[in-house]
């Protein structure tokens, strides 16, 4: 990305969402743990995304994307259980309702 | 019963904030959930760690600009052997390399990671959505002159910019420097001064 040309640098500051927090603190206990090995394994989750899906994710999304990436390669999870959670927190957030 | 009780809590989102919606975050709340479940780790550990990082502010790097300046022993430690220096002051810097650059006369320096978004965290805390730009991290590395004005940094020609890319395994902090009409200041009064941009050389000249 370094060097590509690109419009005005943003400066607006935004807040980070807890679920973010979450996240961010996911990757961290990954690394602690031992799930995952160093950022370099997750900077290889990054580089699978297509590039459309780099562009249109936020930050944290991407992280996100990524361990799932890493995670899924090494069965720590299946696919099949991460489409069950995601359906299942779906379902949840429709009868709960957004806030 | 405990089982529904650590569901509660694993489910908790701050209220003031959105339920993530999109297919990528939920990826990340359903993989954060599986984990949990999985035993890989708790909500306490969670709660743990995000009070820790959030923990983390500008003012841990302007603690160590200001030593720097009051201290010049310390000055070269500091940008001698970084990792070394700042983990004695007691900040938790992952194992990684870490650098201070030290802003002169003829020589600004602004810290950038083309690759993803490496930012010294321990020392600066979460980092700026600007820094994570694509914007920033595609231009600054070509036209870093034309991103500091936008940032409102005045360079005569006579001034060297030095841009650092970040990587996972080593990481920069800009040191600026001391105004001048700061003699005899206080520690408090000098730390108050120290922004974070000026930490990552989106500021050269701090207000006195």
């Amino acid at each position: 990305m370094g060097g590509f040309e690109a419009g005005p640098v943003n400066q607006n500051e935004k807040d980070t969402a807890y679920w973010e927090w979450q996240i961010d603190a996911m990757i961290r206990l990954a690394l602690d743990k031992g799930l995952i090995t160093d950022f370099a394994e997750l900077r290889d989750g990054i580089e699978q995304l297509e590039p459309q899906d780099y562009e249109r994710f936020t930050y944290f999304e991407r992280w996100a994307k990524s361990l799932a990436y890493c995670l899924l390669s090494k069965g720590i999870v299946t696919q099949a259980l991460l489409d069950a959670k995601i359906s299942e927190i779906r379902e949840r957030q429709a009868r709960d309702g957004l806030r | 019963m405990s089982d529904h009780h650590e569901h509660d809590h694993a489910r908790t989102f701050q209220p003031d904030h959105p339920e993530p919606t999109s297919d990528a975050a939920l990826v990340g709340v359903a993989l954060r959930e599986l984990l949990m479940e999985g035993g890989h780790y708790t909500v306490e550990e969670e709660q743990a760690m995000i009070a820790r990082m959030q923990g983390a502010s500008p003012e841990n790097g302007a603690t160590l600009v200001v030593r720097a300046w009051t201290d010049v022993d310390f000055k070269e430690r500091l940008l001698a052997n970084g990792a070394e220096t700042i983990k004695e002051m007691g900040f938790d810097l992952l194992p990684t390399e870490f650098t201070v650059l030290e802003n002169t006369q003829t020589i600004h320096n602004v810290i950038v990671c083309t690759l993803c978004s490496c930012y010294p965290r321990a020392l600066l805390g979460m980092s700026p959505a600007w820094y994570k730009s694509k914007n920033y991290r595609s231009r600054v590395v070509r036209e870093p002159r034309a991103v500091l004005e936008e940032f409102g940094v005045d360079l005569s020609d006579d001034v060297e910019v030095r841009v650092h890319d970040s990587t996972a395994e080593l990481r920069y902090m800009v040191l600026p420097q001391r105004p001048s009409g700061s003699d005899g200041w206080s520690d408090e009064k000098l730390m108050a001064i120290v922004t974070r941009n000026s930490l990552i050389g989106t500021q050269r000249d701090l207000n006195v």
